[in-house]
């Protein structure tokens, strides 16, 4: 290997403390439209802080800004330590940084404005789908140039799960924002109808399967095995379930759709394909416990293990009860409701969130070299946020099964039984523990930088290896 | 060809396909390459240890 070579952390560093400021501030939005759905006056009937402009900004904020900030350090972080070589450009690693931060700023002035393409999750209008091409077409480039010099005979499977999350958001992007501007700030979907909710959930899913998920399976599959300080429990395991995993997610879409004008035959699709997506998925949370077989002792010890491997069970969780939600009877019932919201944040408090926080805690120690101000701080840290994610989804479970059963309940004459105001009458107190465990989450969030900050504060170690010394 | 013999050789070339790649995947030849692949993580550490911060 080159006695001369060394990895671009700049980059990295860079998106790792802006994961957790992206953090802070999307989760804070969503504390803040929790408390807006128990307390309505709280948007001081101001047009910027009405709940239907800020739900897309903490939706944006949390998905792209923290989710994305977190893959990106780690993607970038991961394909150079495991391909052995520098990124193939500082300048673009860069610009990706900068490219990336301008669109989340756009997005924090443009929804508040009111400025929006309506499309979940793709909310932004077209100038700005725009640079995030530019942006995602340089972060291509970084990644697989990188890939393509490498000095290992192998790419490790976390650079195929980060792959497939770069190549297949490129085409979501692109597909699901072709628009017709009329506009500097407006613009309609090129799609009419049917066809346009299909698209629309075609992405929306897939938002789910490869940003949140098969992005974030890369870092277990590296964070994980390194943390445990062990190889990954079956390498052939991971093989199969990489190739299942992205053939399958690909068609889940419709279940987004079910009981709508979609054709019927699309509906099943959907709903078949998304029940076997539960073979994938807990085959990947398997192979990321069983890492830690013979070593479960470890989970005592060192709280950022803890962090990745309670992440694999609220994964676990949330996707057993995706399939179980796409069956067209349970849907019947949970769709609407605030079900879908517990199991939206199971998924992304418990899975996306704990694994990302695992990650840029263990990221500390190899980017600035120092050791954690305070150990016993992770460890209140990873309570406060499992209590809170608990109480979240626990609250949103029984709002919504609730919310369901109230809906359709009828009278002996065929009347409805009960109004919707009286189901949202009923769903209040459930409103307020919902917004007391995102809240703690939050809480969970500021204890991690401030003992970030402190860390950082620290003199750097001296570094053990003779390699250092001539550096 | 009818439609229903199209699904029918879609769904039986898709299962082909899995077992194909679990095969390749367990097969004896491949099992030195996935030991070494999967010790990528652990095999750079003089690396981070030149680039990280003093």
């Amino acid at each position: 290997m080159d006695s001369q070579l060394t990895y671009n952390y700049k980059v990295i560093r860079q998106f790792t403390i802006m994961t957790v400021v992206w953090g802070i501030v999307g989760m804070t939005v969503g504390v803040l439209i929790a408390a807006q759905l128990a307390w309505p006056a709280l948007n001081f009937d101001l047009p910027w802080l009405t709940y239907s402009r800020l739900r897309p900004l903490h939706t944006n904020a949390v998905i792209f800004a923290f989710g994305g900030c977190a893959l990106f350090a780690t993607s970038l972080y991961v394909v150079q330590r495991t391909c052995q070589t520098r990124l193939i450009s500082d300048k673009l690693a860069a610009f990706v940084f900068w490219g990336w931060t301008a669109v989340i700023l756009l997005a924090a002035i443009t929804l508040p404005l009111g400025i929006t393409s309506s499309k979940e999750y793709a909310e932004l209008e077209w100038p700005i789908d725009l640079l995030i091409t530019v942006v995602w077409v340089a972060y291509a480039i970084l990644f697989f140039g990188t890939i393509m010099k490498r000095r290992t005979p192998h790419i490790y499977v976390a650079n195929w799960f980060y792959g497939a999350f770069i190549l297949t958001v490129a085409v979501l992007h692109v597909v699901n924002s072709a628009e017709l501007p009329v506009s500097l700030w407006k613009s309609y979907s090129v799609y009419p109808g049917a066809i346009d909710a299909m698209v629309q959930w075609w992405y929306g899913h897939n938002a789910v399967g490869f940003f949140l998920t098969a992005g974030f399976l890369g870092i277990m599959y590296y964070f994980v095995p390194k943390q445990a300080e062990r190889p990954i429990y079956s390498y052939r395991l991971s093989v199969v379930h990489f190739w299942a995993l992205i053939s399958l997610y690909m068609w889940a879409g419709p279940h987004h759709l079910h009981y709508t004008a979609l054709p019927n035959w699309a509906q099943s699709i959907g709903m078949v394909f998304s029940l076997m997506l539960l073979a994938p998925s807990w085959g990947g949370m398997i192979n990321g416990v069983m890492t830690l077989s013979g070593a479960w002792h470890k989970l005592r010890s060192d709280p950022i293990l803890r962090f990745m491997i309670v992440s694999l069970s609220f994964y676990g969780m949330s996707t057993f009860e995706g399939p179980m939600m796409s069956i067209k009877t349970v849907n019947a019932l949970s769709h609407y409701t605030d079900w879908t919201i517990g199991h939206v944040h199971s998924g992304a408090l418990g899975w996306v969130g704990l694994i990302s926080i695992g990650a840029v805690y263990a990221l500390i120690k190899p980017l600035f070299n120092r050791e954690f101000y305070s150990v016993k701080l992770i460890e209140v840290h990873f309570w406060v946020a499992t209590i809170g994610i608990v109480l979240y989804i626990a609250a949103m479970w029984i709002a919504g099964v609730m919310q369901g059963l109230m809906w359709r309940a009828v009278n002996s004459d065929g009347t409805l039984t009960y109004s919707f105001v009286e189901s949202l009458e009923a769903t209040h107190p459930y409103y307020v523990v919902r917004l007391l465990g995102g809240a703690l989450f939050l809480l969970g969030m500021f204890v991690m930088a401030w003992n970030l900050y402190k860390t950082l504060g620290r003199s750097a170690e001296t570094v053990p290896s003779t390699a250092a010394q001539t550096a | 060809m009818d439609v229903v013999t199209l699904r029918t050789i879609t769904t039986l070339a898709l299962f082909a396909a899995f077992i194909g790649v679990c095969v390749w995947a367990w097969s004896k030849k491949r099992k030195k390459r996935f030991e070494d692949a999967a010790n990528l993580p652990f095999a750079d550490d003089d690396v981070a240890n030149r680039t990280a911060k003093r």
